[in-house]
């Protein structure tokens, strides 16, 4: 098995590892930096449990070998809020979006690069948006809440500092 | 004093900050040094004897520690295991595989990536030769079929019957109606999000295994493996079981799979941790499944009025018995089948079999069969109202169980313990307009477009269970909590079950604040550790809030009632001069002479009574005197494309009465997952074998869990009517709406298709069954 040195920057610091060709992404996350916010949930690339953001578009982890993220800036669910919780976290929360949290991380990703292309997305969108990414407890209704309400959190906040300038 | 928002407050929750940020801890996030990993090798075949596994050199794999097999375990007597049922299951197979993609054999490895290539180039290498196969029960109770188990005299496993035969036949020859109806609930599986796995590790200096596992029993589960073990010299206060976070549950995390076991001997054998978990194919593929309940009903009326059910089941088990009901119910509470009815009669009877599929039985949120006997119950009911040509509605509304008959004893020997089913229909018939959607119903049916409307009006049963009739494994399914109160007024609470999502951090906590006025933020809850937690049976059946939480109220009045001794010695009155508000004592006349819970908190550590034992903390383990019986009418209104058959829920009103709710927004959440679990049954899921026993459904590309697309945006409901026998009158949830939702969206597809002629539809309701439907009737487009 060949051998790559590879760097990937991940949640903005830049990671530098010698990993085997074959190595999926999801690994590199949660196995080479113990990142393991970043979760598993088949092996069809159907689920998106293990969505991460690939340059700024969300990709399924499980799918992606490391060796091709080399170069690129990943976020992961740990990387989402300096300190804090994110508007998406904050909205997760007060909508009640998660029950057993093993989506949550890669839904949320999802959805972050989902509000940033579309800042006020309707119902529809956010359910067309988020099909890719299975949830099993919470019957979308409250994912599709917490989107919504997210989107209109960082509407406001960009408002805000668009005031401000 | 702090607020202490208890019962019927939508307090956040306490478990998601960790969830949010990803720092959750799940099965397959921990990580023990020097740790092994374990993979399976699978057949190919649904029937076969093995005539050759390689040794472990033959393999030419890096990283590859050791091959397991049956024989290996068989010299420790570990190659079956024990099921809750009274039969037995492989944990690896000594000569002969039962089912496509049983285990076959392991590998132990040094990395996951080379685990893997080791059960790759094992499955190349394994042999077999080919036996018949069996897959229809039917055909598997003929004489002279395949015979599935060689320790077995045939196929079949047993006969179960409840109820009262004579009667139920003679109200049925005495009918003025009678309509009978064959319908097959299809294998199903949970496919909770996470698969499962464990991580075994063996310390052989002290004897001691710690086991980590996916696990809504980790109690239970401690105690069998002490049971199966115990001539290997493993006793039980050497085992601690862990079950971390888990990602969902929903009844697949009950059973003991052979992975567990054969990590647990490989790191005996290793002395290193190993870590097992399962693929998604593998978990769809062998871990428990639900359902597969061949029913046959009859159902009676005179004079209007419904009197008799009838109930035969063939239920294929697979190729063992390995269903998780409590031990004395084989066919579970399916006998809960006569439903929200007032009947005079009912008889219920069930035929296990062997087939080459793989064990399980029960598991897909759902109390033990509820769901079939639901399903069963209101199917009939709804045809029976069209034959007796009458609306749906109206002909449940006047047989329902009159609200004032509770205490209510079933036809079938349950006793009810309250409920009010003409209020939940009421409200839900007005939620969705019901009249109004009938009459564009009848306008659409002139412009020939198909729109229906289905009701199902469910009587659910959980909370196992009383002492005197439920155990497991001769274990009984009480619950425990356990309760310590820290100096400083804050607390941790310990219980003997387990969440898999549904909160319990959160909705325990508030009950203890209910109970005692602290507040939930201040009251740590822990599940899932047998060294520190009360002994439990676990969750599932709905049965957390009945059992444990029922527990943390009675754990609470006891220390309550030592905190009042404490707070009479602190104002130096007597006990008997003490009223309670919450969170506080204070004596009767002078509201202002009192002390908080905080204050006794702290005296109970530093000035308690000359004669009292320190400190402020209790224990119980809830024996319930009944099940609880939540209820619910739901109506679904579906319109059907006639070019592609394709059928949309249009809305589906969901009442549900659970008794006193806890956290409002957690049992709106159970319920919204409650109904995505009814509907995925009733349109998308199934897993199917063809003749061979090769399965269909075995991976997320074929076996279709729903999206947020096909996921209607459901509308609740609510009527509450305590339990009477339950501390805070609560009944619980989770299930309640996986076990109404199915019939009410069937009956609505056959509502919208009944002047075709058509009168039943078998689930999943797909859409090429649906144009099947309407090409056979007349009514497919072609466009």
């Amino acid at each position: 098995m060949s051998a790559h040195r590879v760097t990937i920057t991940v949640n903005g610091e830049p990671m530098e590892r010698e990993i085997e060709s074959r190595l999926l992404l999801v690994h590199f996350l949660r196995e080479e930096l113990g990142l393991t916010g970043t979760h598993i949930g088949c092996d069809t690339t159907s689920c998106g449990a293990c969505t991460v953001l690939l340059d700024g578009r969300p990709a399924k982890s499980c799918t992606v070998f490391a060796v091709a993220a080399d170069g690129a800036e990943v976020t992961t669910v740990e990387g989402l809020a300096n300190g804090g919780l994110h508007p998406i976290q904050q909205a997760f929360m007060e909508c009640h979006g998660l029950q057993c949290g093993f989506c949550t991380p890669g839904m949320m990703l999802t959805s972050k690069a989902l509000i940033e292309e579309n800042p006020d997305p309707s119902e529809a969108d956010v359910r067309w948006g988020i099909s890719g990414n299975l949830c099993r407890c919470t019957g979308y209704v409250n994912i599709v809440k917490a989107v919504q309400q997210a989107a209109a959190t960082i509407r406001s906040e960009a408002g805000e500092e668009a005031d401000h300038a | 004093m702090p607020e202490c928002r208890g019962l019927g407050h939508s307090v956040l929750r306490k478990e998601d900050p960790r969830f949010l940020r990803g720092q959750g801890r799940y099965i397959d996030d921990i990580t023990l040094p020097g740790m092994l990993y374990l993979d399976i090798a699978r057949s190919p075949y649904a029937h076969a004897k093995i005539t050759r596994i390689p040794e472990v050199d033959e393999l030419g794999v890096p990283g590859v520690a050791a091959i397991i097999t049956g024989k290996v375990l068989d010299q420790y007597k570990l190659a079956w295991m024990p099921t809750l049922m009274s039969d037995q299951q492989m944990v690896l197979p000594i000569d002969t595989v039962k089912y496509q993609q049983q285990e076959v054999a392991a590998v132990v490895a040094t990395s996951r990536y080379a685990a893997a290539d080791g059960v790759a180039a094992l499955e190349g290498l394994i042999e077999y030769d080919p036996l018949p196969v069996v897959v229809d029960p039917h055909k598997a109770l003929e004489p002279g079929a395949t015979k599935v188990r060689d320790d077995k005299e045939s196929n079949h496993i047993f006969h179960w019957e409840h109820g009262d035969l004579e009667a139920t036949e003679k109200a049925l020859a005495d009918a003025d109606v009678v309509v009978e109806q064959a319908m097959h609930l299809p294998r199903i599986h949970v496919a909770s999000i996470e698969t499962c796995g464990c991580l075994a590790s063996w310390n052989p200096v002290e004897g001691h295994l710690t086991l980590y596992l996916t696990t809504q029993a980790p109690h239970a589960i401690r105690t069998v493996v002490a049971l199966v073990t115990a001539h290997l010299g493993l006793a039980e206060h050497k085992i601690r079981v862990i079950s971390p976070d888990i990602g969902g549950g929903f009844g697949g995390k009950v059973p003991v799979y052979p992975g567990y076991v054969i990590a647990t001997a490989a790191s005996v054998v290793t002395g290193k941790p190993v870590k097992w978990i399962e693929d998604r194919s593998e978990n769809l593929a062998a871990d428990s499944f639900a359902r597969d309940y061949h029913m046959t009903a009859k159902l009676g009326a005179k004079d209007g009025k419904v009197t008799a059910l009838k109930l035969d089941t063939v239920a294929d088990h697979g190729y063992s018995d390995a269903a998780a009901n409590p031990s004395k119910f084989p066919a579970g509470l399916f006998h809960v089948a006569s439903g929200s009815y007032d009947l005079e009669a009912a008889h219920v009877a069930v035929d296990g079999v062997y087939t080459n599929k793989p064990p399980g039985g029960i598991a897909y949120r759902c109390s033990f069969r509820v769901t079939e006997a639901v399903h069963a119950i209101e199917r009939m009911v709804d045809l029976l109202a069209r034959e007796s040509g009458e609306d749906p509605a109206d002909f449940r509304l006047r047989n329902f169980i009159p609200k004032e008959s509770f205490p209510y004893t079933s036809a079938l020997g349950w006793e009810y313990d309250s409920g009010d089913y003409e209020a939940a229909l009421v409200k839900a018939m007005d939620m969705i307009g019901y009249h109004e959607l009938r009459a564009e119903q009848a306008e659409k049916r002139e412009r020939g477009e198909l729109m229906g409307l289905g009701i199902s009006s469910f009587t659910e049963i959980v909370g196992a269970g009383p002492s005197k009739s439920f155990d497991i494994l001769g274990i009984k399914m009480f619950d425990s909590a356990e309760i310590r109160i820290h100096p400083t007024g804050k607390a941790i609470a310990r219980f003997g079950t387990k969440s898999q999502g549904q909160g319990h951090e959160t909705t325990y906590a508030q009950i203890i604040a209910e109970e005692l006025g602290i507040p939930p933020e201040d009251i740590a809850v822990e599940e899932g550790d047998t060294d520190t937690a009360p002994y439990g049976l676990g969750t599932y059946a709905s049965r957390s809030t009945p059992t444990a939480g029922a527990a943390a109220s009675i754990a609470s009045r006891k220390i309550r009632a030592k905190a009042k001794k404490i707070a009479a010695h602190l104002l130096e009155a007597d006990e008997a001069d003490l009223e309670w508000e919450q969170g506080r004592f204070f004596v009767k006349g002078s509201p202002d002479r009192g002390k908080t819970i905080q204050d006794i908190a702290f005296a109970a550590y530093t000035n308690h009574p000359q004669g009292m034992e320190a400190g402020l903390e209790a224990i119980s383990y809830y024996d319930p005197p009944n099940l609880t019986f939540p209820f619910g009418s739901y109506i679904c209104c579906v319109d059907i494309d006639r070019g592609t058959g394709e059928v949309s829920i249009r809305r589906f009103v969901a009442v549900d009465d659970c008794g006193v709710r806890i956290n409002p927004m957690i049992v709106d959440g159970q319920i919204h997952g409650g109904l995505t679990m009814g509907m995925a049954p009733a349109l998308m899921e199934e897993i199917s074998y063809d003749a061979d026993g090769n399965i269909h459904g075995g991976n997320f590309t074929e076996y279709l869990v729903p999206t947020a697309m096909e996921t209607p945006k459901w509308e609740l409901g609510e009527t509450v009517t305590p339990s009477p026998h339950h501390p805070i009158g609560a009944k619980g949830v989770g299930e309640s709406a996986t076990v109404g939702a199915p019939a009410a969206i069937v009956n609505a597809v056959v509502d919208a298709l009944w002047h075709l002629g058509v009168r039943h539809v078998e689930i999943p309701i797909t859409p090429q069954r649906v144009w099947g439907l309407l090409d056979k009737h007349g009514a497919a487009l072609y466009r």
